[in-house]
């Protein structure tokens, strides 16, 4: 268990270093439409870490101009299908079997997260003003 | 199964510090650095939770288990699970050591992605410690909003697919 830890610690580090942030905004801001919400997706996905290192990197997204629906979408996929938090802190306890299952059931949640969100902010759910 | 993660692991780490190394002697030490101090800061968590989950799953009622979460239970069972998802305070240790418990005690297997999905989506205790300190106020209660109706969506599309 603790060498899986202990890598899933250095992937979160080396990622947050490299990750070219210019780029966010580009990809997942207010006019990257429905391909902004995969691209969301696979970004929660892909990149590894605690809430320690997510939710930090969500509130940049924000600040570098990405919408709210991609946010949400980024932050549900990565709760619900991250690889590295599946691999160090659900295999121990359930099984390859049943995180797999879990996990696929849960492949289309954070798309619909983010178009419900899109939703919201298209009737009226004002959150701009808070973000500096 | 154990070993093969730990090379994938391993090999994306090997990977990610090549690349790191090409762009600098100073961001591969960084990285390095950052990565086994979070490592060490979080070595004592997880040796409470690893006690402290086997006093968890002793500490369960299991004679109430099977009735309200059990395969029969139906949607009132995902409901129940979503609602004791939604309470579990703690880090993943707590929250999955209670839904392995609650499998082996006896719960439905979709109750128990329910519990979790609920649990990983809006345990209230984590939108308050550590979402709102770090996000914009509105933009959390928005995702934890429309993350309501998710824990019945994972139950559902995991019957659809079936167990495999």
């Amino acid at each position: 268990m603790l060498p899986k830890v202990l890598a899933g610690c250095l992937i979160g580090a080396f990622v947050t270093l490299l990750l070219p942030r210019e780029m966010v905004a580009r990809w997942v801001g207010h006019e990257s439409g429905f391909a902004g919400l995969l691209i969301a997706a696979f970004f929660g996905f892909l990149l590894p870490g605690g809430p320690i290192t997510i939710y930090p990197v969500a509130g940049a997204f924000l600040v570098m101009g990405a919408d709210a629906g991609a946010v949400v979408a980024f932050i549900v996929s990565w709760t619900l299908i991250g690889y590295t938090r599946a691999l160090v802190w659900e295999l121990p306890f359930f099984g390859a079997d049943f995180v797999i299952w879990r996990m696929i059931a849960a492949i289309p949640l954070p798309i619909i997260a983010g178009l419900l969100a899109r939703i919201a902010v298209r009737a009226g759910f004002q959150y701009r003003d808070e973000i500096k | 199964m154990t070993l093969a993660v730990n090379i994938l692991l391993w090999l994306v780490v090997g990977i990610l510090a090549v690349i790191a190394a090409t762009r600098g002697r100073v961001l591969l030490d960084d990285g390095v650095r950052a990565g086994v101090m979070e490592f060490i800061l979080l070595l004592p968590r997880i040796g409470v939770g690893v006690v402290g989950s086997g006093f968890v799953a002793e500490a369960l009622p299991n004679e109430w288990i099977a009735p309200w979460l059990g395969p029969e239970s139906g949607l009132l069972g995902v409901v129940i699970a979503t609602l004791g998802g939604a309470l579990t305070p703690g880090g993943p240790v707590v929250g999955f050591s209670i839904g392995a418990a609650a499998l082996k005690s006896g719960a439905g297997a979709p109750q128990v992605i329910a519990y979790s999905t609920a649990w990983a989506l809006y345990a209230i205790h984590r939108l308050v410690i550590w979402e709102v300190p770090m996000m914009p106020a509105r933009v959390v209660w928005l995702r934890a909003l429309v993350s309501l109706p998710l824990p019945f969506l994972a139950a559902g599309l995991a019957i659809l697919l079936g167990r495999p």
